[in-house]
């Protein structure tokens, strides 16, 4: 389905003034509200964006930028469809809000966990099939934490959703692969199943309990190990 | 050298693009060697052609400096990983020459997982005249021998032999995306999504790991690796870009692992331009140190932008490569092309720059005299001697005769790599399975 040419046009055209008409669609006293094209333009981008997660996770070994931007690209959809407190023109009321909350964060939500949990599998597996990497205790660039993480927020205090297609169909997928032996104590986090609360960081308070000692000692052991082995530069 | 000289006088001198046979055959990579005599290919079947550019003479002045087979092997074979039930993909993602050292060439050919070093030796001779064995190599019957002769060596028809001298496995978890040969000639680094290994040449049971950016929790995600080169002249710096559109200058003398970068470029994203896409299409898909060493060369989905190494906040230049498709990023994103991921390259004297895009188009852009022009990888341009001609991509209004517009663009016919010869005006483009290589003849010394 590769596209010679511009397939829909006025969804295009639709699709840039989205952000402002989405708080159309939140308005309950808005009466065409169901039938508004920006909002079947911003929500079939979403339908569009969760198809291709799915499809991403789908793969046995997916491709980590494509989901990454999906994943990406899919959270800025659904903080632009999710009322913010700072939207002036639509005093949302708190009950719709809610709702519209609710059914945004089953799906996120949902989508996380089997995000979360496909991607964890791969670091269990890794952990068995390499040599142990020196642990990262600065983890990924900061910012991209913090980023990622106030969008979220709101959302994923409900848990994992019940009764989400995209949900069972990767646990149905998942679930006669034994992973008991690659369980690797270095990579199992302690929340693993739980949400993490944005503000929290669970997975950054458990590395510096890991001793800074231990981690000195073993970046130490790392650095003289490398001091002998690396080959010297020509003359720099 | 003047891009108007370019696109006047481009003769092909390939008379037909080199044709993989088999549609599996797509090329996924082009590189020169450091001289620019040898052009190495690799394709999604594990494959890698090289070229060699014959030796000018006047004899046969109309094949001047083309470019021929030299060799072709099978570098990577389809693989099966047990662990995980996963099949691990031959397609050959990089190829880097190694300076050469002595007669024979070296080159590093890498897939998603296991990087391999490639001996390329020469054999023009053979020893003949020996006393116990015949012509065909039999024994001699040893009555029939009367005298003693010392066996000379003869010219022979040239024989390319090419034999894996080391092979690096088990390295990687994730995808390897790029290799980089650093400038002391002893170790090359390997990216995968989220780490980069630095290895010697020498050692293959073990690498270090220099670069590591994956989180505790793979929930938290958000960024990955996307492309990596050491620098031309500095054997500890090293850069690598991400999926976010940031660069990271690292220095292998600050700490043993590099997550902390010495210097992080990135641009501001442009209130005006931003829509869903904006990291989508802020990706950087590649990134060139400049053979100066000053600059950084990176492309992104719309433009290629040049980055001075002392300043961070921003590229010192930027350039369009096809503006007129930031109004179709949903369809693209809807087709996937969004994620496409083009190639940059630097001329010889990094005054122009090159990068390819659909419809078999590829741009160059001067950055002195700040011209560009689109031209086209194309069967009906590549006869002997034609001179390639510009091409235009209308956005409505006005039209030319010749001119395509954006909706009759295909999509399918992208060029994601092209390469420059170190030296001269010679470019290697690869247009699907067709190996395109084009000379400016007029001009060949680089400006």
């Amino acid at each position: 389905m590769l596209s010679k040419g511009l397939k829909r046009k006025r969804e295009e055209e639709e699709e840039k003034e989205s952000l402002a008409v989405d708080a159309l669609w939140l308005d309950p006293g808005h009466a065409a509200v169901a039938q508004a094209p920006p909002a079947v333009a911003s929500s079939s981008l979403f339908d569009l964006s969760v198809l291709k997660l799915h499809h991403s996770l789908q793969q046995s070994e997916p491709d980590l930028r494509h989901l990454v931007l999906v994943v990406n690209t899919l959270r800025r959809i659904q903080a632009s469809m999710a009322p913010a407190a700072a939207l002036p023109p639509v005093p949302s009321p708190p009950v719709e809000s809610s709702m519209a909350d609710n059914l945004l964060a089953s799906s996120d939500a949902a989508l996380s966990a089997s995000m979360a949990s496909l991607l964890e599998d791969l670091s269990h597996i890794e952990g068995l099939s390499q040599a142990p990497q020196p642990l990262a205790d600065e983890g990924p660039p900061g910012r991209s934490i913090g980023g990622a993480a106030p969008s979220l927020g709101a959302l994923d205090l409900l848990g994992p959703a019940t009764g989400c297609l995209l949900d069972d169909g990767l646990e149905g997928l998942f679930e006669d692969i034994d992973t008991s032996m690659y369980d690797n104590e270095l990579w199992a986090p302690a929340s693993e199943g739980l949400k993490p609360g944005p503000e929290d960081g669970p997975g950054k308070e458990e590395a510096p309990e890991l001793d800074e000692a231990e981690l000195d000692y073993l970046m130490d052991v790392l650095v003289g190990t490398q001091a002998l082995e690396r080959p010297p530069g020509p003359g720099r | 050298m003047g891009l108007s000289a370019f696109s006047k006088y481009l003769p092909i001198q390939e008379g037909q693009p080199w044709e993989m046979k088999t549609p599996a055959d797509i090329i996924s990579t082009v590189e020169f060697n450091h001289t620019g005599e040898l052009l190495a290919t690799g394709d999604k079947g594990g494959r890698v052609v090289i070229f060699q550019r014959e030796p000018e003479s006047k004899n046969a002045p109309h094949s001047q400096g083309e470019y021929d087979v030299y060799s072709t092997f099978q570098s990577h074979e389809p693989e099966f990983d047990y662990l995980k039930s996963l099949e691990i993909e031959e397609k050959i993602n990089k190829i880097k020459w190694l300076p050469q050292q002595n007669a024979a060439h070296s080159l590093l050919s890498t897939n998603d997982k296991t990087i391999k070093l490639w001996k390329i030796t020469e054999r023009d001779k053979r020893p003949e005249g020996y006393n116990l064995k015949d012509e065909e190599g039999k024994l001699k019957d040893l009555s029939t021998v009367t005298s003693l002769q010392v066996p000379v060596l003869k010219p022979m028809d040239l024989m390319v032999e090419v034999s894996p001298r080391r092979i690096f496995a088990n390295g990687h978890t994730y995808h390897i995306n790029s290799i980089s040969v650093n400038s002391d000639c002893e170790t090359y680094m390997s990216a995968d999504d989220l780490r980069i290994n630095l290895w010697h040449l020498a050692i293959t049971d073990r690498s270090f790991n220099i670069v590591d950016i994956k989180p505790a929790n793979m929930e938290d995600l958000t960024e990955v690796i996307t492309a990596s080169e050491f620098h031309p002249h500095h054997c500890n710096l090293f850069v690598y870009s991400s999926s976010k559109g940031s660069l990271r200058l690292c220095d292998m003398r600050a700490a043993a692992l590099c997550d902390k970068h010495s210097k992080l470029f990135e641009e501001p994203e442009d209130p005006s331009n931003r829509s869903f896409f904006s990291e989508i299409i802020s990706s950087v898909s590649d990134v060139k140190f400049s053979h100066s060493g000053r600059y950084m060369l990176t492309r992104d989905y719309l433009t290629v932008k040049v980055w001075d190494l002392n300043m961070e906040a921003r590229p010192i230049e930027t350039y369009q490569v096809h503006d007129y498709l930031r109004s179709k990023l949903c369809s693209l994103y809807e087709n996937d092309c969004i994620f496409d991921k083009f190639e940059c390259a630097w001329n010889g004297s990094d005054s122009v720059i090159m990068t390819g895009a659909y419809n078999n188009f590829f741009r160059m852009f001067d950055r002195n005299t700040k011209r560009d022009v689109t031209l086209e990888a194309s069967r009906e341009s590549s006869k002997p001697r034609a001179v390639l001609k510009p091409r235009r991509v209308c956005v409505g209004g006005k039209r030319r005769r010749d001119d395509i517009s954006v909706d009759s663009l295909d999509f399918t016919k992208k060029i994601l790599h092209t390469a420059w010869h170190p030296a001269e005006n010679i470019i290697a483009i690869a247009a699907t399975n067709n190996l395109y290589i084009f000379q400016d003849k007029v001009n060949s010394e680089m400006h």
